[in-house]
């Protein structure tokens, strides 16, 4: 895609500044060497005196210098191995992106076939194989629970994978489906429609769907406004639509039940504003060798 | 030695030969990328941040969120399985100030962009203890509270403009419009869910 190297000035440029500071540095430690070259120490002082305290001109303890060296001569040796020098590569031809491709290769040598043989089973196998499903189960914690939590029970705004209750269907067709290209739920704002008045009533109405308790008259208002504008995606029964997400109002599960507020007030924010719940899609991300793992383990969550 | 003496004790020369010798460095590390097409062309695909993403990402750094999450996959399977392709110079060329950090408390965010739903942002900004039990990660409510005035966007992206993002002037002049009123929150998400998204699925 694009060119990797440099370009051939600025590659030289590189070597040649490269070079000149080692070759600078090995220049400096012979030339600040002192002349006694083979004592340790000397009775010559370098010529101060601060307080009476005299120093030693001593030359540098050879281990010490010795180190100098070696570090000069290891930076070169590690010039000729890897690149550095400009556009050469080095003699070992590494690169950072070669060793992550030699990662991804010898990964995909050690699970390619287990990947292979979960992929050849269907989910309904899978969702009762330990192996499979201890795969499955990292994969969701890793990808899944920082919404659905760990335990896969949901939280206010996400749903719970583990009860009976699908907003967009819990069969292992369904469920990939969700996995492979997402979610989007759109509840539109009913405020503007029904105003404070109409939010009320409809609210009644839909709690009195699941038998709560709810106001009789303001109820037989709120069917009014029920069948004219939910009934189209809710029913008219309000047992809901898989096809389009709309949950369910005739049971006890309340995906938007504030912790904060009642299942009645809770039902009229969500009138009154809206809902916009998304699944983002996974299979871009995971590939279908996970996604398949993942659906098992998620429809093994609700077959308990 | 004579000159060792002489330069160590003048310490306005000993400063300037420092920084002659520090900038051998830069010389051969730094300047050489100017030139490389690698680092000075973005990915294909790629767009500038649009008003409201400049004002979220103003509002990342104001936070401090760099200081414990790193924007920058790097090229090992244990990131690339997590997060995703690794990252790429093309990808930072119009990063002003580049917000890569160096320290990981969170997770990296190179990548993060739709890979949660808004309202997940929302609710973990908020307060991230009501999405991810353990996490110890501040909550920042201000952000739901604090709305933009778009006063100073369109200076940003001239600024921007004339550091080489190819910003249009009819961009600019839109920018007030199109930031002012939004909250903080709102503007921080629409930052976050553009990140790293020109490079997936390649």
């Amino acid at each position: 895609m694009f060119n990797d190297s440099l370009p051939t000035f600025w590659s030289i440029w590189v070597a040649i500044i490269t070079l000149l500071v080692i070759f600078g540095c090995l220049w400096l430690v012979m030339a600040v060497k002192k002349s006694e070259k083979y004592k340790e120490e000397t009775e010559n002082t370098v010529g101060h005196a601060f307080d009476g305290i005299e120093e030693y001109d001593n030359p540098l303890p050879r281990w010490w210098y010795m180190k100098f060296l070696g570090t000069i001569v290891f930076g070169l040796g590690y010039l000729v191995l890897y690149p550095g020098l400009g556009n050469f590569q080095g003699i070992l031809n590494w690169s950072s992106t070669g060793q992550w491709q030699e990662e991804m290769a010898a990964a995909e040598v050690k699970y390619g076939p287990v990947f292979a043989a979960f992929g050849d089973k269907s989910i309904e196998e899978l969702a009762t194989d330990p192996a499979a499903l201890e795969v499955g189960g990292r994969l969701f914690a890793n990808n899944c629970a920082v919404c659905h939590g760990s335990g896969a029970k949901g939280a206010y705004g996400f749903p719970n994978l583990t009860d009976e209750d699908w907003l967009y269907g819990g069969s292992p067709e369904k469920i990939k489906e969700s996995l492979n290209i997402g979610r989007m739920a759109n509840m539109p704002a009913w405020q503007g429609i029904l105003g404070d008045a109409g939010i009320e009533e409809t609210a009644h109405y839909v709690v009195s769907l699941s038998g709560r308790a709810h106001d009789e008259a303001l109820a037989a208002k709120g069917q009014a406004h029920y069948q004219q504008y939910c009934a189209a995606c809710h029913m008219p029964t309000g047992q809901g639509m898989q096809m389009l997400g709309a949950p369910n109002l005739t049971d006890d599960v309340w995906l938007y039940k504030a912790p904060n507020l009642t299942v009645l007030e809770s039902v009229k924010q969500t009138l009154r504003h809206g809902r916009q719940g998304v699944m983002p899609a996974q299979l871009p991300r995971l590939g279908e060798d996970k996604v398949h793992l993942l659906t098992a383990y998620v429809y093994s969550l609700s077959q308990q | 030695m004579k000159a060792h003496d002489y330069i160590e004790k003048r310490l306005g020369l000993l400063g300037a030969l420092i920084v002659v010798v520090i900038s051998f460095g830069g010389l051969a590390e730094i300047v050489p990328l100017f030139h490389m097409s690698k680092t000075t062309t973005p990915i294909e695909g790629m767009k500038p941040w649009s008003a409201l993403q400049l004002e979220g990402r103003d509002i990342y750094i104001r936070e401090g969120c760099h200081v414990c999450h790193t924007q920058m996959v790097r090229p090992f399977r244990a990131e690339t399985e997590r997060y995703g392709h690794y990252s790429v110079a093309g990808e930072s060329v119009w990063e002003r100030p580049f917000l890569w950090g160096s320290k990981r408390t969170g997770p990296d965010l190179a990548r993060v962009g739709g890979r949660y739903s808004d309202d997940w942002h929302r609710a973990h900004m908020y307060n991230p203890r009501d999405v991810v039990p353990e996490s110890n990660m501040p909550a920042f409510p201000w952000l739901f509270q604090n709305r933009l005035s778009g006063e100073d966007t369109a200076q940003k992206m001239r600024v921007m403009q004339t550091l080489g993002v190819p910003y249009t002037d009819q961009e600019i002049e839109s920018a007030r419009e199109a930031v002012r009123g939004k909250t903080e929150i709102e503007a921080l998400i629409a930052y976050l869910q553009g990140l790293g998204t020109v490079m997936k699925g390649q």
